[in-house]
């Protein structure tokens, strides 16, 4: 048994050591808007926050986030009222939608950072994302807008 | 432009599972016949049910049924509102439910099938949707004249209200549910004049983002049903190739491995977890039989495309005498292009799941055939077809990959194997080494300019593979339309023009990727093109418009295109413009690329200006959604995007040599959209094939290079 905290909740896992950490989010815990892509680190679907910072969880074993704080795209906000989700929605930036929850986080992870990010600092903290349906142009307008909402921009 | 806020109903996980009204059966009605009529299930519990795309209840809830899947393209939201401004209903208060598969009631009124690709969702359905709305919006207005013993003449309707307009009365239509229900389906209703529309031509929100930006949005991967277990396949590396045997012992004794059992794809290990599974195929020994494809290699089938290329082919298109016109020109140019396979790399990895019992099958799958899908499950479980349900998740990207049946086979008989529900996911070697590939093909052009720098012959042979005619749907022997569409119907006047296609196929499986054959055409005939403007001496865009006076639709984007992008007007040094033009699925496109290269050859694409007439834009904001996605998903194929042989085998295998374009190399995009008001064209894939050629043209411009062989390999571009 491993213990870890999800979205605010703790939980004792029943997992090998060595299990990645996706697969206890999706499988043991059942929080499925964290996505397998790849499975290598290359495309950043999986992205999920180990205590604020932005992790690719296919590649991160179990064993290394025993006791540490774990948020998915579940527990950003409880009603979707985070500015980028916010963002995102105004702006209708996702196609598929399937690499998004990824991006989100990430978009998320660098606003925390950096609160009003240059198109440079978006492309930076970006770039390990992967969207196929190409919504990257939006990805963009998205991360601007939502720095724009979280500064009380209307 | 005018913004309709749509709220964001949300088609809740077991709408989308369970995919959706029940429906009444045994209704047999052609595919000429789109509207069928009430829906006998419903109309008893007390819904007005016009026909099968339409539910409204006493309640006043409307539910619009969508059957074109969901892959990005936004059609969940689009499809329906071209229902609700016919039907003239609150498009923020409708429930949306997706099409279960029964092609007899949701098959695509133009082909009878229940399959989604060739960019057909808009352009298809809009009349029938429209009807489907209108019909049910004049049975309610009777209802309401009859109600009020007045003329239906002076009866209109206003958002979800009948109006008496000299008295100004009004009824909900939740009032003449019952009513209206009793009143004969008009066959020809009236539509609305465009002015009248409220959500057509303007802003449609989708109605997934909510879902899909807080994790609920239920793909593939992600469905659960009780008692499933879950397989990963170990498939013959070899195309072709097939199990001789197994040795799953070790397997077997990893914990939480179930089971281990042959199928056609290969040895599926069922497990209680997707990780579990890929460890038990690690530990798993197969013995292969490559079969024959093993010998194949790309540099082997290039030289076999090379050496085909000599012999003739079958004949295309042959206006005029193109031999003696090029014997004639005062300049000839000649030039050989090439272009490799592509995987479509979905971003979700193909899966499936399904539960084949004696007396039942159940299929959940991220599809662009549901129908097919149905067909494939009636095969392999034995039972009639309309016993087969299919749920329709949504899709990680399609592309053209999920049409295909390889992945819903998967599940069907692991889960018949095992007796219980099973979900088979790829892991993303397993997608990108066992795809359904963009043909690679081999091109050679000829063409004359006269003394006055006119073209006078176009010659060019392509050779290549045919996918409809490896799919068994086109006959060998014949011109398979995929492989010359593009060039077969090039739209330049040109008095002699000769295209060949040599039919040369290694047996690697093809498919149809992302605008199919125009995604390779497109860039051989717009680059060729580019190079008669320049050996003629012209401006790329005055030669192509003086060669277009026929083909108005076509000059008009291009002009737009390149009014735009203010083409001819200078740029920053180190940067210049290239541009396109291309018809394909309906709509005509036009890019603009402005480009600049490094010293060490390495290409940037600052910006792509792109010009669309698809008739009428339904949803422009979508429209401009996927030429932004088309033109990324172009770039990358341009810059990266190549798979190779190598003894029957896939290369590549993941991101790391499959790479895809990322957010620090996209360009700056800008979409302008002619509505021509021509009938509505496609949208997913006319975006794609006018981007390499626009930019490669630029590298010309820029370079003095010509890029003829896809991808760009930075090396021949460099500064020395």
């Amino acid at each position: 048994m491993i213990a870890l905290t999800v979205n605010g909740k703790r939980s004792q896992v029943d997992a090998p050591a060595d299990m990645p950490l996706l697969w206890v989010i999706r499988e043991k815990l059942t929080l499925t808007g964290t996505k397998y892509g790849c499975g290598a680190a290359l495309c950043g679907a999986c992205t999920v926050h180990v205590d604020g910072q932005p992790v690719r969880s296919c590649t991160t074993p179990l064993s290394a986030v025993a006791g540490k704080k774990i948020t998915t795209i579940e527990g950003l906000s409880a009603k979707s009222e985070h500015p980028v989700q916010k963002a995102w929605i105004e702006l209708d930036v996702p196609q598929c939608g399937f690499c998004q929850s990824g991006q989100i986080m990430a978009a998320a992870a660098l606003l925390t950072k950096t609160p009003n990010p240059s198109d440079d600092d978006i492309d930076n903290a970006m770039a390990g994302n992967i969207c196929r349906c190409g919504t990257y142009q939006r990805i963009r307008a998205g991360i601007h807008r939502a720095a724009q909402i979280k500064t009380g921009g209307a | 432009m005018a913004t309709v806020k749509a709220s964001r109903v949300a088609v809740s996980r077991r709408a989308l599972i369970k995919g959706g009204l029940a429906v009444g059966a045994g209704l047999v009605v052609g595919f000429q016949l789109p509207l069928i009529g009430r829906n006998a299930s419903l109309a008893q519990t007390g819904s007005f049910t016009p026909n099968q795309w339409i539910s409204i209840d006493r309640d006043g809830l409307v539910t619009i049924i969508n059957s074109v899947v969901e892959m990005g393209q936004g059609s969940l939201s689009t499809m329906p509102a071209i229902v609700a401004d016919e039907l003239d209903t609150d498009l923020g208060k409708v429930r949306v439910t997706q099409a279960p598969a029964n092609p007899k009631l949701y098959g695509n009124p133009v082909t009878g099938n229940q399959s989604y690709g060739g960019s057909r969702g808009v352009r298809d359905h809009i009349e029938m949707l429209r009807k489907a709305g209108a019909a049910a919006r004049e049975m309610l207005k009777q209802a309401g004249a009859d109600e009020w013993g007045v003329p239906m003449a002076e009866v209109d309707t206003d958002l979800d209200t009948v109006v008496h307009k000299p008295s100004g009365r009004r009824l909900p239509y939740s009032a003449l549910v019952d009513k209206a229900s009793k009143l004969p389906v008009p066959q020809n209703p009236t539509l609305k004049t465009p002015d009248r529309f409220r959500y057509m031509g303007k802003v449609i929100h989708r109605r997934d983002t909510p879902l899909k930006v807080n994790g609920s949005a239920v793909f593939g991967m992600d469905v659960a049903v009780p008692g499933m277990l879950i397989a990963s396949i170990e498939r013959c590396p070899v195309f072709g190739g097939k199990v001789k045997s197994f040795d799953a012992t070790a397997t077997k004794r990893i914990k939480g491995v179930k089971n281990v059992v042959q199928v056609t794809n290969g040895v599926a290990v069922v497990a209680d977890s997707f990780w579990t599974a890929v460890r038990g195929r690690q530990a798993l020994k197969v013995v292969w039989d490559d079969g024959a494809g093993a010998s194949v290699t790309s540099a082997g089938i290039r030289q076999g495309y090379a050496d085909a290329a000599k012999q003739p082919g079958q004949v295309a298109r042959n206006d005029g005498d193109t031999d003696k016109a090029l014997a004639a020109g005062a300049k000839t140019v000649e030039a050989i292009y090439e272009v490799p396979f592509l995987e479509h790399a979905c971003m979700e990895p193909m899966n499936a799941t399904a539960s084949v019992k004696p007396d039942s099958c159940e299929i959940w799958a991220p599809t662009q055939s549901p129908g097919g899908s149905q067909q494939t499950g009636a095969r392999i479980s034995g039972l009639p077809v309309e016993k087969v349900i299919v749920n329709t998740t949504y899709l990680g990207g399609g592309f053209g990959r999920r049409g295909e049946q390889d992945f819903i086979v998967d599940p069907l008989e692991t889960s018949k194997a095992v007796g219980a529900p099973v979900k088979v996911m790829w892991t993303r070697p397993d997608d990108i080494q066992h795809g359904f590939y963009r043909p690679s093909t081999y091109n050679v052009f000829k063409a004359a300019i006269d003394a006055q720098g006119n073209p006078i012959a176009w010659w060019n042979r392509i050779v290549g593979p045919g996918i409809l005619i490896q799919k068994g749907r086109a006959q060998a022997g014949t011109i398979d339309p995929a492989a010359v569409e593009g060039v077969r119907n090039m739209p330049y006047a040109i008095p002699n023009v000769h295209v060949e296609w040599v039919d040369k196929d290694y047996g690697i499986p093809i498919g149809f990727w992302r605008s199919v054959g125009p995604s390779q055409n497109g860039f051989i005939v717009e680059s060729f093109v580019d190079e008669m403007a320049l050996a003629a001496g012209k401006d790329p865009v005055e030669f192509r418009k003086a060669l277009l006076a026929k083909s108005p639709r076509h000059k008009a984007v291009l002009e737009l295109a390149a009014d735009k992008a203010n083409w001819g007007a200078p740029l920053p040094a180190g940067r210049a413009r290239g541009c396109a033009v291309m018809f394909s699925y309906g709509s005509y496109v036009a890019h603009v690329a402005e480009v600049s290269v490094a010293p060490d050859g390495k290409v940037r694409v600052h910006k792509l200006v792109g010009a669309i007439d698809a008739g009428f834009a339904v949803n422009p904001d979508q429209v401009k959604a996927q030429m932004e996605g088309g033109g990324i998903y172009a770039l990358t194929a341009l810059l990266y995007g190549a798979i190779t042989i190598d003894r029957g085998r896939v290369q590549q295998s993941n991101f790391h040599d499959y790479p895809m374009l990322r957010i620090n190399e996209a360009p700056v995009m800008e979409t302008h959209i002619l509505d021509s008001g021509a009938p509505a064209g496609g949208l997913g894939e006319p975006g794609v094939p006018t981007v390499a050629p626009a930019v490669c043209n630029a590298i010309y411009a820029l370079t003095g290079k010509r890029v003829r062989t896809l991808p760009i390999q930075p090396e021949t571009l460099k500064r020395t």
